[in-house]
């Protein structure tokens, strides 16, 4: 790459910088590590995620990538799902995995918050209609079991059911014999995972330094 | 007393008496429980005035740890003496041998006065939140402590070496250790370590060496302290104890990160304090301190860690292994744990290694294996009997703390305390301040500086800084002045900072976590979060500490679960909260009703009553009960639940007596039960249910006598439904019941009554509970628990289960 290229991406990754969050050694960390996945290419197809080892036993490896490819995911406010990424729209979706800052305000905290159950949100509605149903949950938690051990599906369904149950009688307190429950929609996420301090357990620590070639492998 | 004839008939609503019976019942129940609650305060000060006479344990001279005291049994003066020989050689009918019984009697009333004023305490909600309990048991203790003082009466040594750090305080550690939140912990592992270590030396060199400095002033009259003597001081009084932090903060709720830090703090100091005590104990005989002993502390410092740590986990794996054979010796299997976690304590302290973090380190390890292994009972039994005996413990040891200020000789300078307790306070200050800032950027969630006020402010000192200074040896000169500041620094922090700290933390408004709260929702959503970061470390290419959990937990599945666990099926989280929730959600809906559980069945039941009763005109009655009950029942969890419910039943009942007149009486019974129960379920389709239930109906009998009758009842009900539809249920009754005859006199009757119900009406009644419509969509399938229905006689929502 000539001294040109360099002085593309720098300014590139400063643009990138300030929109994203992330610090420069961030980015550029990042960067390598996604020239590595995509083997130099410009853009990241599922394949390219797919094939990384580490992710074979982890049970929401097919949500997770699916993820990466979310529209609503990359701020863009429609639905459906991209064929291929580029180095923005991987920072874009990284970049809800951000910590919190030390000392945030209530409002930007909440605002965090939104941000990164909105993610997990995206995640269990497939459909992109707003709301998650029954059996999308279903399918969520059969999911989240099937690596646990010997559980049945049976189970799994009524772990779901159980789950729905209690969303509903949360959010909707005491319900008529002819109401039916749609779905969870956001506002009903946000209310039940009201106690659960997402803003800390969600990030990832995205390291200044390069680690990525301290791992033998991908 | 005359006993009538009489059949009393148990739960089931009625109760026949015979035409002798007049009215006149009164609510005795109610009233002997009021009197139980003032009977209680009497007691106390009985006990306390008993004690006093019975003489008292001779002081034992600190023997070198290791070796047990015993106690030699002391003739009272002045107290209770047999009966002197007569002249003659008579067999005597009244003798009396106290000398015999007088250690554990002495014991044993101790320990029951302790808890009675723990009892006591109780009474009024309003002072055990303001005030901690620890604060109460120590001024119950001065109280007690200045009447044994002004009796001229020495304590018991509890406070000693010996029996503090071998019998008082391994049950309190215990506690900590096996109800140590694990999660939360192995994620702050480091910021702990960083507080217990660091902070602990930070603090004892600082007020060792002001400490020092404040000597030199004239004023004091306190020049004879030399250097190694005020360090020596200064490492008592800066560890932070575990007792007193418990005790205080768990009743105020702060954020987990907090209160685990806190927490894991005041165990592992120990480690710290054991090298730094013995080193400068050492050093204090000695006139000239070289670097090597400097060095050799640091190294014996590794040794006592590392070596406490380690024993703690060897042990914790035997003990694991141990577990995983004993299937068919259940009613041993909590001696286990207990044996191996004390071997763990005595190992280390035969080495004099951390004796603390050994037995910690054994409970932490063991607890996952070991719950894994026993059956419910035992685990149920491990976890009460270790609260039990950690409660026992810390009460016993405050409680002596109030007695002990008081008969200890005390030497008073006014300059050394006030500067301690000063120097202490802005030491621990400084070294939360310093060592956060050094340590927050490595945190994932910095602590603010609320919480650091609440780290710094929490730092409180009990009764390990209290047995080590009082068994400090006496060639230190000025050992009691070292006596009373401890003493007054106990106090200081127990007492004001103790009950200082809960409005203070609603004050400053620190972040709570709800540590109540288990929604299923919460822990699929914990797990989600955990698996999604996991792949997009993963992703990055990155390392992190989910990466060690991940690899630890593989190691964990592949190879130690499978030695140390019998039946090795990994369980995932989120089913086992799912079924703990179920088992809840069945407990409290038998609960509300399983007090009767022998009331009210909604099918013909045959009974056959044979009262027990010591009268010359016993009765035989037969009687046949038919009730009119809607049931429901949800279950397929497992828990221990506690209830007061009160359900109406209606019944009817006929009985034939010895005399042979038949008498048809109808009964509108009203009970009102407190029943605990235990519900184990094996399967979807048979659950076993043991429920135990003590139940007071009130019974209005509109008998042809007009009679009312009290009864309380003790029923042992098991019920075994054997599919979907079917079920069978035997319960047995024991009942103990107060009735009146003409005389007014109240007497028991005991009778054993054995009812067998078949069942009916099952599925309809599951219909009722939930709404129509939803079934359609969440087909939650109440129908595996039918068996209960029969024994059930309340009908509960299903909306009001998830509500409660």
């Amino acid at each position: 790459m000539g001294a040109s290229q360099s002085a593309r991406t720098e300014h590139e990754f400063q643009d990138l910088a300030d929109r994203t969050g992330f610090s420069l050694e961030q980015i550029g960390n990042l960067n390598k590590r996604f020239r590595q996945l995509s083997k130099n290419e410009e853009t990241l197809s599922r394949q390219d995620l797919a094939s990384i080892s580490a992710l074979d036993n982890n049970p929401l490896r097919a949500q997770i990538i699916n993820a990466f490819f979310d529209k609503r995911n990359l701020r863009q406010n429609e639905a459906g799902t991209v064929q291929v990424i580029g180095f923005e729209e991987f920072l874009m979706v990284m970049s809800h995995f951000r910590p919190a800052a030390m000392h945030i305000t209530e409002e930007e905290r909440e605002k965090l918050r939104r941000e990164k159950l909105r993610f997990v949100f995206n995640m269990h509605d497939t459909d992109s209609d707003g709301t998650i149903t029954l059996e999308e949950y279903r399918r969520a938690v059969e999911e989240l079991l099937s690596k646990a051990g010997t559980i049945g599906q049976e189970t799994a369904k009524a772990i779901a059911d159980a789950a729905m149950l209690e969303v509903a009688s949360t959010t909707r307190g005491k319900m008529e014999p002819d109401e039916f429950y749609e779905g969870i929609t956001f506002e009903n996420f946000l209310q039940i995972l009201k106690t659960f301090d997402i803003e800390t357990r969600m990030h990832v620590r995205f390291l200044n330094m390069d680690t990525a070639t301290m791992r033998c492998g991908k | 007393m005359i006993y009538d004839r009489v059949t009393i008939k148990l739960l089931e609503g009625l109760c026949h008496k015979p035409p002798k019976f007049q009215n006149g019942v009164k609510i005795v129940l109610l009233l002997l429980l009021y009197q139980m609650k003032l009977a209680v305060n009497f007691l106390t000060i009985g006990l306390v005035i008993l004690s006093l006479p019975c003489g008292s344990y001779t002081e034992i001279p600190p023997k070198p740890p290791g070796s047990v005291t015993v106690l030699p049994p002391v003739k009272p003066a002045g107290g209770p003496q047999a009966f002197p020989d007569a002249e003659n050689s008579n067999l005597p009918v009244f003798t009396m041998d106290y000398a015999r019984i007088q250690v554990p009697f002495e014991v044993t009333l101790w320990v029951l006065l302790a808890s009675f004023a723990k009892i006591g305490f109780h009474v009024y909600h309003k002072i055990t939140f303001w005030v901690p309990e620890s604060c109460l048991l120590i001024s119950i203790g001065l109280i007690v402590g200045a009447i044994m003082h002004s009796v001229h009466e020495e304590p018991p040594a509890v406070l000693s070496y010996n029996v503090f750090f071998l019998f008082m305080l391994p049950p309190i550690v215990l506690e900590s250790g096996y109800f140590m939140p694990t999660r939360p912990f192995f994620e702050n592992v480091g910021t702990v370590l960083w507080f217990a270590v660091v902070g602990t030396l930070w603090n004892s060199i600082g007020i060792g060496m002001s400490l020092y400095a404040v000597c030199q002033i004239e004023a004091f009259e306190v020049q004879d302290i030399n250097l190694q003597e005020n360090m020596l001081f200064a490492a008592i009084i800066s560890a932070v104890d575990p007792v007193a932090v418990l005790s205080v903060f768990e009743d105020v709720s702060v954020n987990e990160q907090l209160y685990i830090v806190v927490f894991g703090e005041c165990l592992f100091n120990d480690a710290v304090t054991v090298v730094l005590y013995n080193m400068f104990i050492f050093v204090a005989d000695m006139p000239v301190v070289e670097p090597v002993d400097v060095f050799l502390g640091v190294a014996r410092f590794f040794v006592v860690g590392l070596g406490g740590m380690g024993f703690g986990v060897i042990f914790g794996f035997v003990a694991s292994f141990t577990t995983r054979f004993t299937s068919n010796v259940r009613e041993i299997e909590p001696l286990f744990i207990f044996m191996y976690s004390y071997l763990a304590y005595l190992v280390a302290e035969l080495f004099s290694i951390s004796s603390i973090m050994a037995i910690v380190t054994c409970a932490l390890t063991m607890k996952y294996y070991v719950e894994e292994n026993v059956s419910q009972r035992s685990c149920t039994t491990i976890r009460h009997v270790v609260k039990m005996l950690g409660t026992i413990s810390e009460t016993l040891i405050f409680f002596f703390l109030g007695v002990v200020t008081i008969t200890t000789e005390h030497e008073w300078n006014w300059g050394y305390i006030m500067f301690t307790l000063l120097l202490a306070l802005v030491w621990r200050g400084l070294g939360v301040l310093v060592l956060t800032q050094i340590i927050n950027p490595f945190r994932t969630i910095p602590f603010n500086f609320k919480d650091q006020f609440i780290l710094g402010y929490g730092g409180l000192r009990g009764a390990i800084s209290f047995a080590l200074v009082f068994t400090l040896p006496d060639s230190i000169g000025r050992k009691k002045l070292f006596v009373t500041t401890t003493i007054c620094m106990i106090m200081f922090t127990v007492f004001i900072q103790g009950i200082s700290i809960r409005p203070l933390i609603e004050f400053i408004n620190v972040r709570r976590t709800n540590r109540n709260l288990e929604t299923i929702n919460v822990e699929i959503h914990s797990r989600l979060i955990e698996h999604t970061i996991a792949g997009v470390e993963d992703l990055c290419g990155q390392w992190s500490h989910y990466y060690w959990k991940d690899k630890f937990l593989k190691f964990n599945n592949r190879i130690l679960r499978k030695i140390l666990i019998r039946d090795n099926r990994a369980e995932s989280s989120i089913v086992a909260l799912y079924k703990k929730l179920e088992l809840q959600n069945a407990m409290e809906i038998l609960d509300t009703v399983s007090g009767d559980i022998n009331a009210g069945s909604s099918i013909v039941s045959l009974q056959y009553v044979y009262p027990l009763c010591p009268s010359s005109s016993c009765s035989f009655s037969l009687s046949l009960s038919l009730s009119l009950s809607l049931s429901l029942s949800l279950s397929l969890s497992l828990s221990f639940a506690f209830s007061l419910a009160c359900s109406p039943s209606l019944s009817f009942s006929l009985s034939v007596s010895h005399s042979l007149a038949p008498s048809l009486a109808c009964s509108l019974s009203l009970s009102l039960s407190l029943s605990l129960s235990l519900a184990l379920s094996c399967s979807l389709s048979l659950i076993l249910l043991l429920s135990l239930s003590l139940a007071l109906p009130l019974l209005l009998a509109l008998s042809l006598s007009h009679s009312l009758a009290l009864s309380f009842a003790l029923s042992l009900s098991l019920s075994l439904p054997l599919s979907l539809s079917l079920s069978l249920s035997l319960s047995l009754s024991l009942s103990l019941s107060l009735c009146t005859n003409d005389t007014h006199t109240l007497w028991p009757c005991p009778s054993l009554c054995v009812s067998l119900c078949p069942p009916c009406c099952l599925s309809y009644t599951s219909l009722h509970l939930i709404h129509p419509s939803s079934l359609t969509h969440y087909p939650f399938n109440l129908n595996r628990s039918d068996g209960y229905l029969s024994n059930t006689s309340r009908r509960v929502g299903i909306w009001s289960i998830y509500q409660g």
